[in-house]
């Protein structure tokens, strides 16, 4: 295995990462909107994720840190490719991190409302959109021989691309509903609890038509093995949800993106970014990448650096391992 | 194509807005990380209230502030790849290794302990509180230097070669590129800036409150912490940038003869002052000059000579071949001047301020001042400043907090067009940089949505800060003065409302 191949799994990991770990935050943004009736219910669920989506949404930095270092050309194609969908996910998460921090900083009904429904959008879109995104470089798009995307944006919005957004967006928010049911006490647990279900069960439909389209199209053996595992793990996540076990829900939920995630990029493999045009101007994992030299001290950095930086985060984790309700949440501060 | 709305000059304006919008954030969160970690200590160490407050004043502007340094940041990682994919596909194998070491080490320490540190109060016994501050602190201060490092190597490209298959820029020795001496000046320079801008920040609110006698206990500490901090910083600053300069002068002859419109070379050279006319026809109409002080900064002496614009376009020419290798003079001559005018100001007004403040033994008994007293402002060894002067004086320090802002944004312009029109200095041309794939209409778009959104979110942010320095530090509350115990919190307290809650 060459260095750029052990780096296509790292970036993977990364992704996986920032996909297990945003995924249930998205969807908490999500639920504001689709299980909360009211503030306070609303900010019960917003601080199951206060103390830790800002270190979760740094996954997305360093996927994108690490794309640049490792695959300078799978970088420069697809964040220049992929321009305004790119631009709309930023704005995002621009706005979505504000409405964190400022959403209670004045009392004001009008103030707190618009960072609500800011909160709300800017979760949708982003999980949304990320599977728009994936779906495209999956299914490969319009690359000329200068490693530059010619398409125009409506071509990324095509069938099965969006089908991977449905997929993202009702996925993280089934995580998200199963998270909350981890995280909360009281009436708005049973809720989620119920809730999970039905998500749940729109969930497994869509994930399963995308898989399996995927499938189609590659028809790579390590993908339908994974893709048995996510929804397996999907249906089993229902199950333990049904049951009542929630901390067996998280993990299994956690455990079908961890599979989808991976069902796609060994579909992608060699490739990083495949071309429509012609198989001979697609970036692969070889032709993208960064100097041996540079691999080897990014492999030093992000062999060490992952392991530390999930050990703290999971003692994070652990620290605010308390489930809240709406008697913790006070009335200002 | 219409040059003005060609784009690589709007891929340039949106770069050049994200990137000083960004960083009017960056040296105050640096700081005020470092500051509010200093005052959790002494309240830590000390017990006493009046740091709790302070910590607790400030931790909330620093926590206004950092949120949209965090937002503004995730844009500086993508748009190498959206606007500069030349630029990314030429040197990621240099560049992008500083940045993902930025992301992986500095960003989720930053950003994983900062989550510790606000929701933490009653989760978490003092000491391991207090360390999460630390730990922020220190990973603004890693990523400082990370992406200082990276800047560095587009002013002076080291430890790399041009890969003749590929025709890219790849990486022979990063530790070169970690620690060459532009990135340690760099560092150093941006630093201690950083510091000058956060004491600059601290002295001026705390100069607010005590003009109106508010918060007496509290701002009188912080107006001493600031005052300090201001005058170190500015002394760092101007030594560092003295530092910072004479570098330029080796390795960016060009960028440093147009900070002086130095059209012609001299020996020795004066410093200019300022320039009446246009600094960009090619020769100044009215400079005032101080003899010979160009030659110091350039080279140590009073003597030697220091190379005009013209000959150094000339020599351009014969080596890179033909085109104009001027950067915008201008902007370079007057960025330069409202750099060290805007950042040496705040650092008078701060020793200013420390002696006027001066501590008790300098001072005759009768005005000597209590810890609850607003300081008394002597001029001389017996002399008080008049009511008005005295309200001046406050209100002066005030306006200060917005000086380092205003000169470490010229800082970054000058030194950023002043590269120009190189991206990698004497490698790789902006012009070279831009992605070709994306279009006109794409780029203005992001331009005018990233403006604007910036431009709605700085109103917001201070309306935000203005309200919480007027309302001043909160009243201690008993779970303020009674930390948890255990990690994860006490169970006793398993029911009561969370410290802090979004």
């Amino acid at each position: 295995m060459e260095l750029h191949d052990v780096w296509f799994v790292l970036i993977a990991v990364l992704w996986t990462g920032y996909f297990f770990l945003e995924g249930f935050d998205f969807g908490v943004g999500v639920l504001t909107k689709l299980l909360a009736r009211d503030r306070r219910e609303k900010r019960v669920l917003i601080n199951t994720i206060g103390p830790v989506w800002d270190g979760n949404e740094v996954w997305l930095l360093s996927a994108g840190g690490a794309t640049f270092a490792a695959f300078p050309d799978w970088y420069a194609t697809l964040f220049s490719g992929f321009y305004l969908p790119l631009l709309l996910i930023l704005v995002c998460l621009i706005v979505r991190g504000v409405a964190f921090e400022y959403r209670a900083k004045r009392s004001d009904d009008r103030w707190q409302t618009n960072w609500e429904h800011a909160i709300f959008w800017c979760s949708l879109l982003p999980a949304f959109l990320w599977g728009v995104a994936f779906g495209n470089i999956v299914h490969g798009v319009a690359i000329d021989a200068d490693k530059e995307y010619i398409g125009g944006v409506l071509d990324l919005l095509n069938p099965y691309a969006l089908l991977g957004g449905v997929v993202t967006l009702t996925l993280f928010t089934f995580h998200g509903t199963v998270f909350v049911g981890l995280k909360t006490v009281g009436e708005i647990r049973e809720r989620a609890r119920k809730l999970a279900l039905r998500l749940g069960a729109v969930t497994a439909v869509a994930a399963l038509g995308f898989l399996l389209w995927t499938q189609v199209d590659h028809g790579r053996t390590a993908g339908a093995v994974l893709l048995a595992v996510a929804v397996l793990a999907l249906l089993a996540a229902l199950g333990a949800v049904a049951k009542g076990r929630e901390g067996w829900a998280f993990a299994l939920s956690g455990l079908t993106i961890v599979a989808s995630v991976a069902m796609l990029f060994v579909s992608l493999f060699p490739d990083v970014m495949p071309s429509t045009l012609d198989p001979a101007w697609s970036l692969t994992a070889a032709n993208s990448a960064s100097s041996p030299y540079t691999l080897k001290i990014m492999t030093w950095c992000a062999g060490i650096a992952t392991p530390v930086v999930l050990l703290y985060q999971g003692w994070t984790y652990w620290v605010f391992r308390k489930r809240i309700g709406t008697h913790h949440i006070a009335e200002a501060h | 194509m219409d040059l003005a709305l060609a784009p690589e000059t709007l891929s340039r304006w949106q770069f050049g807005i994200t990137t000083v919008y960004h960083f009017l954030f960056v040296p105050l969160t640096i700081s005020l990380a470092g500051l509010t970690a200093g005052l959790q200590t002494a309240w830590v160490r000390t017990g006493k209230e009046k740091y709790l407050k302070a910590t607790k004043f400030w931790g909330k502007l620093f926590l206004i502030n950092i949120a949209l340094g965090v937002v503004t940041g995730i844009v500086q990682e993508f748009q190498f790849g959206m606007n500069w994919s030349d630029y990314s596909r030429f040197v990621g194998d240099v560049f992008g290794a500083p940045l993902a070491f930025e992301a992986l080490i500095a960003f989720f320490f930053e950003s994983t302990f900062i989550g510790l540190w606000i929701f933490g109060w009653d989760k978490l016994p003092p000491k391991i509180h207090l360390a999460c501050i630390w730990m922020v602190s220190i990973g603004t201060i890693l990523s400082a230097y990370f992406i200082l490092a990276a800047n560095s190597w587009m002013q002076h490209p080291v430890g790399y070669r041009i890969d003749e298959v590929t025709g890219r820029a790849e990486l022979t020795d990063f530790w070169l590129v970690l620690t060459q001496n532009t990135a340690l000046a760099q560092f150093f320079h941006t630093m201690a800036a950083a510091v000058l801008t956060g004491g600059a920040f601290m002295a001026g609110i705390a100069a607010y409150h005590l003009m109106r006698k508010k918060h007496i206990d509290s701002m009188r500490l912080s107006l001493r912490l600031g005052l300090v901090t201001l005058a170190v910083g500015g002394l760092l600053t101007a030594v560092s940038g003295d530092t910072l300069g004479k570098i330029m002068y080796q390795q960016q002859p060009m960028k440093m003869s147009a900070a002086e419109a130095l059209w012609e070379g001299e020996e020795p050279a004066p410093f200019s002052l300022f320039a009446v006319g246009d600094v960009d026809k090619g020769h100044n109409v009215v400079t005032v000059e101080v003899p010979g002080l160009l030659s110091f900064l350039a080279h140590n002496n009073f003597t030697d000579r220091v190379p005009g614009i013209n000959e150094l376009n000339a020599q351009y020419q014969e080596k890179y071949g033909p085109g104009d290798y001027r950067p915008n003079i201008p902007v370079a001559y007057w960025g330069f001047r409202w750099m060290i005018g805007f950042g040496m100001t705040s650092f008078g007004i701060g020793l200013l301020g420390l002696w006027l403040t001066r501590r008790k033994f300098l001072l005759p008994h009768r005005l000597r001042t209590g810890e609850d007293e607003v300081p008394n402002l002597v001029l001389t060894r017996t002399k008080l400043l008049s009511p008005r002067l005295s309200r001046l004086y406050w209100r002066l320090t005030l306006w200060t907090l917005a000086f380092p802002l205003i000169a470490s944004s010229w800082g970054w312009i000058f030194t950023e067009t002043g590269r120009q029109p190189w991206a990698v200095y004497g490698v790789l041309r902006t012009a070279d940089s831009v992605s070709p794939g994306v279009s006109q209409g794409e780029v203005l778009t992001s331009m005018i949505v990233f403006t604007l959104l910036y431009a709605v979110l700085a109103v917001i942010e201070v309306r935000l800060l203005v309200k919480y320095v007027k309302a001043g530090p909160p009243e201690l509350t008993e779970a303020d003065l009674n930390p948890p115990k255990k990690i994860g919190g006490d169970p006793s307290d398993a029911d009561r409302p969370m410290a802090f809650s979004y």
